[in-house]
């Protein structure tokens, strides 16, 4: 397989304005003749949808949801980075970039990444033009608040809901062309497959969630912007529907995997407290500016956290990490609690916990001051453990967030497949190892809003794409297969539920594939993962029918793919011997524990190629190349 | 804890629905409501019986999907608070707890507990919106608007569209919703050059879906959970009165 980035040549700052001259365009009133499927409707999806069809594009969108309105980037809480350097504290597009690429341990695209940051700024204005609220100062200006692993202020927000405001405004604008009937939305369908034609992704296979019927739908291009994987995990701060399916019938059908083992576990979340429990709650990372992170210094302490003096507590981040303190960046925060939770200093009943205390804070800045920035975030979490955060400390631990690998894309945003496209989480590009805080919600925009509205008209306008119908074999034949899939799923009628297979897929990820991973668990996980997978598919119970509504079969379909796709990420973890980000080999780390890369054999994005049913993957290579920067060993002290 | 659990079963539209009678065995008071109705289903499952179908997705309270009423109450008895952040610490060992869909002529339901709530997507339609399109916006700052403004705007904007207002009102009225979008839009100068024909187009849009009017029970304001105020459809009214007395109209 060849990988062809094409990263445009010229300097750094000039690619992508030099790029959009160079790339052909779509004439105006030619533009209602391409159509082009959206899958997803979050940030990424709902932006490209909207955008595409104001440019003239007839597009079809689908979500798994009962609205566009619900995609899972409406859970971002803290906010959305932009290089406007409103506060005159040194920021700029150049710093917002080598934050991200440092931020991501030199492992994303470098002109993806600058690309990114110089959208930064034309997002905020877009979405400020919607009617989207973000915070203000009395005197009518934008606020910014800061995140971790930047030491600029440059987050924009909307309380602790930026990314269900900023997702708002993108189905807003969906909805102004739906309702001008320039954008046909299919609610409540699911993407099962891919339908290729002549080497092209020409449409999708889907089934309506309520009838159940199996339908198919073409295009001339097709888009997807289905979010990250996290949920291969079980337990992780990912919506329940969030899945990997649409990325994973993409690979199947030709689109290399990039980057698979990049999973991000995010550092401030509730911690697990039973067996029950269904999924992981985020606390926004922006509670990071006021909260201060701490476990008692000795073992085994379980003294309540406020009879604890202070000489007795161990403010680890602040101890180790001096110039970022509480606000270090998320895989370095994370592993962090790891350890003092590993040395038997954690805390809460499991032993699994670190303390995020706000103490300090409401003594320097009165409580009403800690209330307005951060009193919905308290209210959660108080909601939850039955605990007041405002006279006893958080309890937090790190969970599952975020998945920085995905579909491979070139500078276009196409897949390895001509004519598909990934957006948004759903593709590896602009984060390398390790994504910063406030980064997703600019990405998912930046894609939707600004990049793919440019690059699909070179494709299109290339020309060579013939029309297509779905009355043809390639959309029968597919059509088929998943019917008989389906079938096949209902048919074996055994004993284990969906999620009491789908807990022990997670419970091995988490364990063999977490924040830290070795040689010896990964070969372990290598020979769990198929054995679980053999008996998901003798041993499932799949009840209910195939024409109706039937929650347990789309878990069912769902979890068939996790279980294929955790193997791919093992995979790619055991190759990469290297530490970097959030993929932590315990065999690379510097005598102090921290991550230790291996630039000389791991400077390259891992983008894995389906060989077949049953037949090991194939690595192809893309070398990273910095004209830019110099690579240099994070350093967060 | 154990709990009875009576639960509307109804297998789709078409069919009648009634109420079935279920144990709930060893519920943790630290489940969520909907963690409590999963450990039923995965027994139910086992059991050869047909899951509940409930809609859900976020699970912390913002995605708008999950919602049913719980006691005759939407999102059951703790204020503020969607039925995925309900915890069963709310509830005592022995408890019978009903549970139903949102009941509203503009939300048809389509199996057990899960409802048709498209009708607020049509409703956004009409002009929940600001119509620019993408690119050429004006620098972010360009546009200053008052902090107090800012908040009143986002107070609105925090509706997560569940439909608990619509359940909770006797005439099914979907007025919280709908005034909630246009107190957004109207406290922004964003908003000012639609605002006439956005509320002429809303409230068209309520009643062509079959939602009642509001008669200020005011238990829409109770049942949200985002607390959003009743303030809000002051606001629709308002607006609405003065675009009609300006001869607005929404074409």
């Amino acid at each position: 397989m060849e990988l062809n980035s094409k990263v445009p040549p010229g300097p750094l700052t000039e690619k992508w304005d030099q790029h959009k001259f160079d790339i052909k365009l779509v004439n105006p009133a030619n533009k209602r003749k391409y159509s082009v499927i959206v899958v997803g409707s979050g940030l990424a999806g709902a932006s490209a949808a909207a955008t595409l069809s104001e440019l003239g594009y007839r597009i079809k969108c689908f979500c798994f949801q009962d609205s566009p309105r619900r995609a899972h980037s409406i859970a971002a809480q803290g906010g959305i980075n932009a290089a406007k350097n409103y506060q005159n504290d040194g920021d700029s597009v150049f710093r917002l970039f080598y934050d991200t690429l440092k931020g991501g341990d030199f492992r994303s695209r470098e002109a993806n990444s600058y690309r990114l940051a110089q959208l930064s700024v034309n997002i905020i204005d877009q979405c400020v033009a919607q009617g989207v609220p973000f915070a203000r100062e009395y005197g009518g200006h934008l606020a910014n608040r800061s995140f971790g692993g930047a030491q600029v202020s440059r987050t924009f927000y909307a309380r602790g809901q930026t990314g269900q405001q900023l997702l708002l405004g993108a189905y807003q604008a969906l909805e102004k062309q739906i309702a001008k009937g320039l954008v046909t939305m299919y609610p409540r369908t699911e993407m099962l497959d891919l339908v290729m034609i002549d080497g092209r992704a020409r449409g999708i296979v889907v089934r309506n969630l309520i009838t159940g019927k199996i339908e198919s739908h073409a295009a001339d291009a097709v888009v997807l912007a289905t979010g990250g994987y996290s949920n291969v995990f079980y337990l992780s701060t990912n919506a329940r529907g969030s899945n990997a399916t649409a990325i994973w019938r993409a690979y199947k059908r030709g689109a290399a995997f990039a980057n698979p083992c990049y999973t991000q576990i995010h550092p401030t979340c509730i911690p697990v407290s039973g067996d029950y429990q269904s999924k992981l709650t985020l606390m926004s990372e922006s509670l990071r500016n006021d909260g201060r992170v701490w476990v008692p210094k000795a073992k085994g302490d379980k003294r309540p956290p406020n009879e604890i003096p202070p000489a007795e507590r161990d403010y680890y981040l602040e101890r180790k990490y001096p110039a970022f303190g509480n606000l270090g960046p998320r895989d370095i925060t994370s592993r962090a609690a790891k350890e003092v939770c590993d040395e038997g200093r954690g805390v809460g009943e499991s032993g699994r916990g670190v303390y995020l205390d706000f103490a300090d804070a409401i003594k320097r800045l009165g409580a009403d001051t800690i209330s307005e920035r951060y009193g919905n975030l308290f209210e959660m979490y108080e909601r939850i453990t039955a605990e007041n955060p405002y006279t006893v400390p958080m309890r937090i631990y790190p969970a599952p967030h975020y998945t920085m690998g995905g579909l491979w894309v070139d500078y276009n945003l196409m897949t390895t497949v001509p004519g598909l496209y990934a957006l948004g989480e759903a593709n590896f590009s602009d984060h390398g190892a390790n994504r910063l805080g406030a980064s997703a919600l600019m990405q998912g925009l930046a894609d939707g809003y600004f990049v793919i509205p440019y690059t699909i008209g070179d494709y299109l306008a290339r020309g060579g794409i013939n029309s297509v119908n779905t009355d043809m074999p390639e959309f029968k034949n597919t059509e088929r297969e998943i019917a008989e899939r389906t079938s096949r799923l209902l048919s074996i009628d055994g004993k284990r539920t969906v999620d009491s297979i789908h807990r022990e897929l997670g419970h091995i990820m988490w364990d063999y594939c977490g924040m830290s991973r070795n040689d010896a668990g990964l070969h372990k996980a290598l020979e769990l993962i198929p054995q679980l997978r053999e008996e998901f598919w003798t041993d499932v119970n799949v009840p209910g029918s195939d024409v109706e509504l039937n929650q347990a079969l789309e878990k069912a379909g769902r979890v068939s793919d996790f279980l294929e796709l955790g193997e791919l990420m093992v995979r790619d973890a055991l190759n990469r011997t290297e530490s970097c980000g959030a993929h932590f080999r315990e065999e690379s780390q510097t005598p102090d524990g921290e991550a230790l890369r291996d630039d000389e054999h791991f400077a390259y994005v891992a983008a894995w190629e389906y060989a077949g049913a049953d037949k090991t993957p194939i690595l192809n290579k893309e070398p990273l190349e910095f004209e830019s920067i110099h690579l240099s060993t994070r350093n967060y002290k | 804890m154990n709990l009875k659990l009576r639960v509307w079963r109804q297998p789709s539209g078409k069919d009648t629905g009634r109420l079935e009678t279920y144990e709930a065995r060893d519920v943790s008071p630290d489940m969520s409501f909907l963690e409590m109705l999963d450990v039923v289903n995965e027994e139910l499952i086992t059991t050869g019986k047909r899951p509940i179908a409930f809609d859900h997705d976020c699970r912390e309270g913002i995605c708008g999907s999950c919602g049913m009423m719980i006691n005759g109450v939407a999102h059951g008895p703790q204020r503020a608070t969607a039925t995925c952040q309900l915890h069963m610490r709310t509830f005592k060992d022995g408890d019978e707890i009903l549970i139903e869909p949102w009941r509203a002529q503009a939300f048809p339901i389509i199996k057990d507990l899960v409802v048709d709530r498209s009708a607020f997507d049509r409703i956004i339609q009409r002009g929940g919106y600001v119509s620019v399109n993408t690119g050429g916006a004006p620098d972010g700052n360009d546009i200053l608007i008052g902090k107090s403004n800012a908040d009143n705007a986002m107070d609105a904007a925090a509706c997560i569209g569940c439909g608990a207002c619509v359940a909770a009102c006797p005439n099914a009225s979907s007025s919280l919703f709908t005034g909630a979008k246009i107190t957004h839009l109207g406290n922004l100068p964003q908003g000012q050059p639609e605002r006439d024909r956005r509320v002429i187009g809303m409230v068209e849009q309520m009643d062509i879906e079959g939602f009642g009017n509001c008669s200020w029970f005011g238990e829409c304001q109770e049942a949200c959970p985002k607390e959003i105020s009743i303030d809000v459809i002051k606001q629709m009214n308002h607006d609405y009165v003065a675009a009609s007395a300006r001869g607005s109209n929404n074409e």
